[in-house]
């Protein structure tokens, strides 16, 4: 069984300042980690690969630097790292990015299962895991909160609804995004650092993923962004303290005398 | 940050137990020490993340480092719990009779279960009658055939009833004092070898401390490590290999104290100021950070004399011991002064720190027992130099 889990690395703050000129992301200074919904996604990949006694992959596109977050999948105990780097595929959107890593995947060969986080807390567009199924043609279960049975060709897995579950079944080769619910992401290992040290980071360039060069980066992006802001600062809102059936009252005439009631 | 000249493995340990600590242990401390709880869980986090490796030797399982590697561990948890970081440190201290008087296949048969953290150690020399005094231990271990009879008790004994492994000091000969004591390797479960009472403590609560009662346990000839009547010579080697790790739980919990006062001190406004603008703050806290400085770099120091190979360590680790924990006591104090009130409050963790520190000042030798150590060796050492 191979699996691949697509990483991203991402700025370490839920309060991505933005440049009020650029309109881009303001990073310097912000520490960069795993995007968290990918740990998911790394230790549901782990936990496959001992269970099956299967091999690992863990795969980014980025600048050289984002080496650093498969060296930290590595160290969780991935077999290898790939990382897909090129001044090409820079300024990339939801599109470009999944038809890059989709092309990615082929370079690899024939896989198994492939996993996402459900989305990256820099972005929040949840594009990227169903855009590569859509690409590579395989079939797709997002918001996957638990997989009850996986075998060489089969995977059933409960889709988190609002107030429930779906429960689908699909052939594999397939691609699944996790949410966070679906296990504890586990710790690295002083033995898994040691080897992370060691690995070296496979790194693939445009031409190395055979793809089209109009389909990557800017120029493959049909998203224009034509402005990023900060939204602004909601009131904070008034509390009303005191024995519960005096709140209420109070509470129910404050919103009468705003006309909310009537 | 200052530079200790660790190795790139050093700081992968310092790291993750660091990494632990904040994510695992901190949001669980409470609520450990309110219950006076030991957890497995944690244990079995820091099993998975090889931690227990990194005292053993590679040929049994380890990753071959030594006291300088347990140091750095123990100190990174105990500036979040104390309790947890000796949990985590008595496993070594239990293990330490092996891997020093240990044979090969005692070695291969104990030493890669603790390193995969699967199995935790104990230690037990302790007894009513048995504190400081060592040679007033009373368990009998009597030969009978192929084995050895052991009646007796030992109390106080931290990882007491969580671990599976015990090394044991047992009189083989009561009529030769501390040179009739001998040194045993018990397992959980063995039949005549029971736990009794678990202690409600001051401080560590979040570690179990417990009674081990022998009647008529039967254990084997092939688990006594070395030779009958090594005991007391072995329970020593141990403490001067140990007592750097109660020294760096020492200093983590100063450290720990500190990190919290300073937080405090810059937040807390009287007079219209944060108070660590006061010099009568800002001189304590100035006080409290060096000797934490100090206390470090000696227990450093002393760890990497035990890895050395070095024969005589017994007065740097008992220096190491001593200075770090009156260290760890005047700081968490002085930590709960600078938190006023609050500090005394349980909401706040600064009288936390001030109960752990404590009982570093008393296991594994009281401070009164480590200066009879560094006196007696520094006067040996002064007649030996008047003589060359």
């Amino acid at each position: 069984m191979k699996i691949v889990v697509c990483i991203k690395q991402v700025p370490d703050t839920t309060e991505v300042r933005i440049n009020p000129k650029t309109n881009t992301l303001i990073r310097e200074g912000v520490e960069s980690i795993i995007n968290p919904f990918d740990l998911n996604a790394l230790e549901e990949g782990l936990r496959i690969k001992e269970k099956m006694n299967g091999e690992l992959i863990a795969l980014s596109m980025g600048p050289p630097q984002a080496e650093s977050a498969l060296k930290e999948a590595i160290a969780l105990g991935c077999d290898s790292g790939i990382l897909l780097t090129d001044r090409a595929f820079a300024g990339a959107d939801t599109w470009a990015t999944s038809y890059t890593l989709s092309r990615g995947i082929r370079r690899i060969g024939e896989v198994d299962l492939i996993i996402c986080g459900k989305q990256a807390i820099d972005g929040d567009t949840a594009q990227v895991g169903p855009s590569i199924a859509e690409m590579l043609d395989i079939p797709c279960i997002t918001y996957v909160r638990k997989i009850e049975e996986i075998d060489k060709s089969n995977i059933k897995a409960q889709r988190m609804m609002e107030g429930g579950y779906h429960l689908l079944e699909s052939s594999l080769p397939a691609l699944i995004t996790v949410v966070k619910e679906i296990n504890e992401p586990r710790l690295p290992s002083l033995r898994g650092k040691m080897r992370a040290r060691k690995e070296e980071i496979i790194k693939y360039s445009a031409a190395d993923i055979v793809c089209e060069i109009d389909s990557i980066g800017q120029m493959g992006s049909p998203t224009v962004v034509e402005k990023i802001f900060a939204p602004p600062v909601r009131d904070k809102g008034t509390m009303i303290k005191g024995e519960p059936s005096e709140a209420a009252a109070k509470l129910v005439s404050e919103l009468k005398e705003k006309g909310v009631l009537l | 940050m200052i530079d200790y000249g660790f190795t790139e493995e050093q700081l992968m340990i310092q790291e993750l137990a660091r990494q632990i600590a904040e994510e695992r242990v901190r949001p669980v401390r409470a609520q450990l020490d309110e219950e006076g709880s030991h957890s497995a869980e944690i244990m079995q986090v820091l099993a998975e993340s090889d931690l227990f490796a990194v005292f053993i030797p590679e040929e049994y399982g380890g990753l071959g480092g030594g006291a300088l590697e347990l140091c750095i561990a123990t100190e990174e948890l105990s500036k979040v719990c104390g309790g947890v970081a000796v949990s985590y440190a008595a496993t070594a201290l239990g293990a330490y009779p092996i891997m020093l008087g240990g044979s090969d296949e005692q070695k291969k048969k104990y030493l890669p279960a603790i390193a995969s953290g699967e199995k935790l150690a104990a230690f037990g020399i302790t007894e009513p009658n048995a504190g400081s005094d060592a040679g007033g231990v009373e368990t009998t271990a009597e030969k009978d055939g192929d084995s050895y009879i052991l009646n007796g008790s030992k109390i106080f004994i931290t990882n007491g009833g969580v671990a599976d492994i015990y090394t044991v000091i047992a009189m083989t000969d009561r009529s030769r004092g501390a040179r009739g004591a001998s040194c045993f390797i018990l397992e959980k479960g063995m039949e005549g070898f029971e736990f009794g009472k678990e202690e409600d403590k001051m401080g560590i609560r979040a570690s179990a401390t417990r009674e081990l009662i022998f009647t008529d346990c039967r254990v084997p000839a092939e688990n006594l490590i070395s030779r009958e009547g090594m005991g007391f010579i072995l329970s020593m080697r141990t403490f001067d290999h140990s007592r750097p790790g109660i020294g760096a739980q020492a200093v983590g919990i100063a450290q720990g104290a500190l990190n919290e006062a300073v937080d405090y001190a810059s937040e807390r406004i009287q007079f219209g100021q944060p108070v660590s603008s006061f010099q009568a703050i800002r001189h304590l806290i100035a006080d409290m950070a060096t000797k934490v400085e100090a206390a470090r770099t000696l227990v450093y120091q002393a760890a990497r004399q035990v890895d050395s190979g070095a024969k005589n360590i017994s007065k740097l680790s008992a220096m190491s011991k001593l200075f770090a924990s009156e260290i760890a006591m005047e700081v968490t104090t002085n930590a709960v002064q600078i938190f006023g009130g609050y500090g005394y409050m349980r909401e706040y963790p600064a009288e936390k720190f001030m109960r752990d520190a404590k009982i570093t000042q008393i296991y594994e030798g009281t401070s009164q027992i480590q200066r009879e150590v560094i006196g007696l060796e520094v006067i040996k050492e002064a007649k030996f130099r008047d003589k060359k």
